[in-house]
């Protein structure tokens, strides 16, 4: 871990109308290290996702992204191309549903060659040697690289989103409840790959979830959101074995221990 | 060149189709098609936004074309139309009666003599020279279109030169075909900042556009677009390092003029499977022919037959 | 040799001679006069006037007879009139309020202000052939005469509800913000209400009908009523700058409708009737209402609601409303294509050598 941070968010904030979807939340993520945000639905950690990802344009606070060579940049006021060519490149989004981030009319072998495309990769063999070694990083056969993902399992599906992301060597990698919508085996795996993806990779990554099992198996640090507001951050173990806050101490009481 | 504008008010003028501005459009319209032409000229590739007229033509039949050579067209002009190459194809031939009549213009079917050409679906054999304009009729301005249905999304991924998903469609077409699969429209590059749809000409025919001496124009009537590809310009067709773009080639020459390494198209001559490969520019084979005739004897030419 | 689409300009001349020829039918059969279309077959001259964007019912009579009959033929003659016209001014915005109502009707309330009047409508006839008219010598029945007076003004049932604050309030006119000319300035995409009232007022009456019943059946239902549907003659006004007066310049027939529909609310809009609007040059109610309809379908954006149905796909709805543009586009594909037919040739030959190669 470098002293400095990479991501540090100060003060996002996001209302709807006269609800609060996040209020007042500060966040440092470090190089290579996966911060989980814990809370129940409506606690606002995917409203602060979708803020930190460029869906969602927070009504207040500073996101700012440390680029390669110690640069700093304001993600809110960049330009609309900068922003999304950063999104493709040095970020990543891996979405709870795999259909909402894959292309489901194109191949696997294109969907994971897409990033490679867009930044002017131009040799068809060379997109599809990394495709391949994608595929068979997260665990999908290389065979299947002419398949459509609609011909995939959810859990193929997910790793494939994963692969589709991950292409592009990026730093850090936004991950909304991606264990969510699959059987228990299939997420143990995927948990398991994640885990040593950023390993490997020296990923950092920001993952939502309402599961403490999984910030316990892949989050060195994690934030628990009520409300819109953060009430409690620290070391995952710490936090689980010894919780201060009242919520905390509730949600940490009601997951069973391993 | 003067504006045809001023020349309108000369009442000699006028005389070829009273009840009508020169030109058909009003000149109110013709300064609103130029402004966006001129925007399309300094930005080449990008399609340009333009309040398309109804006109006596049906939409898709070449309406966007007509506002652009109405609102460019003067006196002096020579006008050439052609339609898949040919200029006595009932459309051009429409479209070239129309502006006999409405612009009193001389018109030609020979390239070489044409100030002015409007075409849809190819570029001529007859190379262009600096001078000349050729403005191509328009179906679907949009390159994404078939990848993305929305406009605004569209127009957004122009602006940001996002064109991974063009990329995408290529990939998915060597994979799927061992190739890129389109063969006309084929989609181009323009000056490295806009993919543009080259309109539904061979992709025989996108090497004739890049660095053209002459100014092209398009014009898209039903979707109210205008671009356009200035003299010189840039153009490439888009490809992969490993899978250049190709044009097509035929196996015959043209059965009329003998030439080689055009477009040609193909007659069926019998219902037995008989058949024969014809260039599809009219002009240029009757001139082959012609040059050729005078020391071998006179073939027929095309266009002896006709719609009875 | 080759007889193709080639050689065409006295194939052309001659195919207009033979469609005058098939115009005018049997010659022994009295020729149709502008007159009779226009004042026999008032509904299709409506129609074309509305599509055609064009109040002119001689004009439109003559596009019918032009055209043989066929609607979006004679909508596109007079589109294309219209086109080469000047603008010579901008009239002030109709006064429906004050028109002339010959048919006036609320599904709402039982009785409204003014009355519910039944006028000329196809409703309540039984759709029975009458052969009594395939005669030609009939005079119709005169129907009896209504109130020596009838009231000058017929106001809005919607406006009822709009003073019990029970309807949202329909939007003030912006000084600052000049109304759309969807004829002069291309349509641009989010569109705001003035333009899309304009492209469903040309719209098709069978593609707006088409929507406006998908809304019913479930792809984007908003509960409609007919708040008020009126059919009447109201007086067109203009401002000439050097009078700063306004002037009759005419009066025109038009059907207007008033859709309420139910509304559950929204994060900043309390729980009210909100407004579908629909109005049409003529007597077309199907048209009016399914632009009533498809208008506060395509809300969906102000009102908070998801673009989940083709009715509410400003995009789908607009680019697809326009028959000319349609028809037009849709009719192009008789145009020779041989060109891009004999490109798309080369390449399944090419890629089927391919694929009987043996591979390797």
């Amino acid at each position: 871990m470098t002293e400095q941070p990479i991501l540090r968010v100060r003060g996002v904030s996001k209302s709807y109308g006269r609800r609060i979807g996040c209020a007042d939340v500060d966040l440092d993520v470090y190089a290579g290290e996966v911060v989980a945000v814990v809370g129940e639905s409506g606690s606002g950690k995917t409203t602060l996702l979708n803020c930190l990802g460029g869906n969602l344009e927070p009504d207040a606070g500073s996101i700012a992204y440390r680029f390669t060579g110690d640069d700093w940049q304001e993600f809110l006021t960049l330009s609309e191309s900068r922003r999304r060519l950063l999104m493709r490149t040095e970020l990543g989004f891996v979405r709870q549903n795999p259909r909402d981030g894959l292309r489901l009319r194109v191949t696997a072998g294109a969907n994971v060659g897409e990033r490679l495309m867009a930044v002017g990769a131009r040799h068809y063999g060379r997109i599809r040697e990394a495709a391949v070694e994608w595929l068979e990083r997260v665990e999908i056969d290389a065979g299947r690289i002419d398949d459509f993902p609609l011909a995939f399992s959810g859990g193929m599906q997910q790793r494939l989103q994963i692969a589709r992301n991950l292409v592009s060597g990026p730093k850090l990698v936004y991950m909304d409840e991606p264990t969510g919508g699959l059987d228990v085996s299939v997420q143990a795996r995927l948990l398991d790959l994640l885990r040593r993806l950023a390993d490997d990779l020296g990923l950092a990554a920001v993952i939502v979830t309402h599961d403490l099992g999984v910030a316990r198996l892949l989050a060195e640090r994690m934030m628990v959101m009520r409300g819109g507001r953060v009430v409690e951050s620290g070391l995952t173990d710490q936090l689980l074995d010894d919780p201060q806050h009242p919520y905390t101490q509730l949600l940490a009481a009601s997951v069973l221990t391993p | 060149m003067t504006n045809p504008a001023e020349r309108v008010t000369n009442p000699a003028e006028r005389v070829t189709n009273p009840g009508y501005n020169y030109a058909y459009l009003d000149e109110q319209t013709k300064r609103m098609v130029r402004r966006a032409l001129l925007k399309a000229v300094a930005v080449p590739g990008y399609q340009v936004p333009f309040a398309s007229r109804e006109m006596p033509l049906p939409y898709g039949w070449g309406t966007g074309g007509i506002q652009v050579t109405a609102s460019v067209i003067g006196p002096d002009d020579t006008l050439k139309v052609i339609d898949q190459g040919a200029d006595d194809t009932t459309n051009a031939v429409s479209i070239r009666q129309f502006f006999a009549r409405v612009a009193g213009v001389r018109t030609t079917e020979r390239t070489a003599e044409a100030t002015l050409i409007q075409t849809r679906h190819r570029v001529p054999e007859t190379p262009l020279r600096e001078g000349q304009i050729l403005v191509y009729q328009v179906p679907l301005p949009e390159p994404l279109r078939k990848l993305e249905p929305r406009e605004t999304e569209t127009r957004r991924m122009h602006a940001l030169s996002e064109y991974g998903l063009m990329s995408v469609k290529l990939y998915e077409d060597v994979t799927r075909h061992g190739r890129i699969a389109t063969s006309y429209d084929y989609p181009v590059m323009v000056e490295e900042r806009y993919v543009m749809a080259p309109s539904p000409t061979p992709k025989f025919d996108n090497p004739k556009m890049h660095r053209s001496p002459a100014l092209q124009l398009f014009g898209a009537g039903r979707e109210k677009r205008i671009y356009a590809v200035p003299p010189y310009t840039r153009v490439r067709s888009l490809d992969f390092d490993d899978y250049p773009f190709e044009v097509q080639e035929f196996d015959t020459p043209c059965a009329l003029c003998g030439s080689s390494g055009v477009y040609l198209d193909e007659i069926i001559t019998d219902d037995q499977g008989g058949k024969m490969f014809v260039c599809s520019d009219t002009d240029f084979c009757a001139q082959r022919v012609a040059a050729a005739g005078d020391s071998q004897g006179a073939r027929d030419p095309q266009g002896a037959g006709g719609l009875q | 040799m080759y007889v193709a689409v080639k050689g065409g300009e006295r194939a052309i001349a001659n195919a207009h001679k033979l469609l005058a020829e098939e115009r005018r039918g049997d010659p022994s059969v009295p020729e149709l006069s502008v007159e009779q279309i226009a004042s026999q077959l008032t509904i299709a001259v409506h129609r074309v006037m509305a599509e055609g964007s064009l109040y002119d019912p001689e004009l439109a009579a003559l596009a019918v007879k032009q055209a043989r009959g066929d609607l979006i033929e004679a909508i596109f003659l007079l589109r294309a009139y219209r086109t080469t016209l000047p603008r010579l001014a901008y009239s002030l915005p109709l006064e429906t309020g004050r028109m002339t109502v010959r048919r006036r009707i609320s599904s709402t309330f039982k009785d409204v202000p003014g009355g519910q009047i039944l006028g000329p409508t196809f409703d309540y006839t039984h759709r029975l052939l009458d052969f009594s008219l395939a005669a030609t010598n009939g005079a119709a029945p005169a129907a009896e005469p209504g109130p020596a007076d009838p009231p000058a003004a017929v106001p809005g049932v919607v406006d009822i509800l709009d003073r019990q604050g029970l309807i949202e309030a329909s939007a003030p006119a912006d000084p600052e913000r000049p109304i759309g000319d969807l004829t002069r300035e291309p349509l641009n995409l989010p569109a705001e209400r003035d333009l899309r009232l304009q492209n469903l007022a040309r719209g098709d009456e069978g593609f707006l009908l088409s929507l406006a019943y998908s809304t019913q059946r479930g792809y984007g239902g908003s509960h409609p009523f007919v708040g008020e549907l009126r059919v009447g003659e109201a007086a067109v006004e203009i401002e000439p700058p050097e009078l700063g007066f306004p002037i009759e310049i005419g009066e025109i027939t038009l059907t207007e409708c008033q859709m309420v529909n139910q509304f559950k609310g929204s994060k900043s809009e309390p729980p009210q009737f909100t407004r579908g609007y629909g109005l049409v040059f003529g007597h077309c109610e199907r048209k009016a209402m399914s632009m009533a309809l498809v208008d506060r379908a395509l809300r969906g954006r102000e009102l908070g609601e998801e673009p989940n149905a083709p009715a509410r796909d400003e995009e789908f709805v607009l680019m697809h409303s326009d028959n000319i543009q349609a028809s037009g586009f849709t009719e192009h594909l008789k145009l020779p294509h041989h060109v891009d037919f004999q490109a798309e040739l080369e390449q399944i030959r090419k890629m089927r050598r391919r694929a009987e190669e043996p591979s390797e």
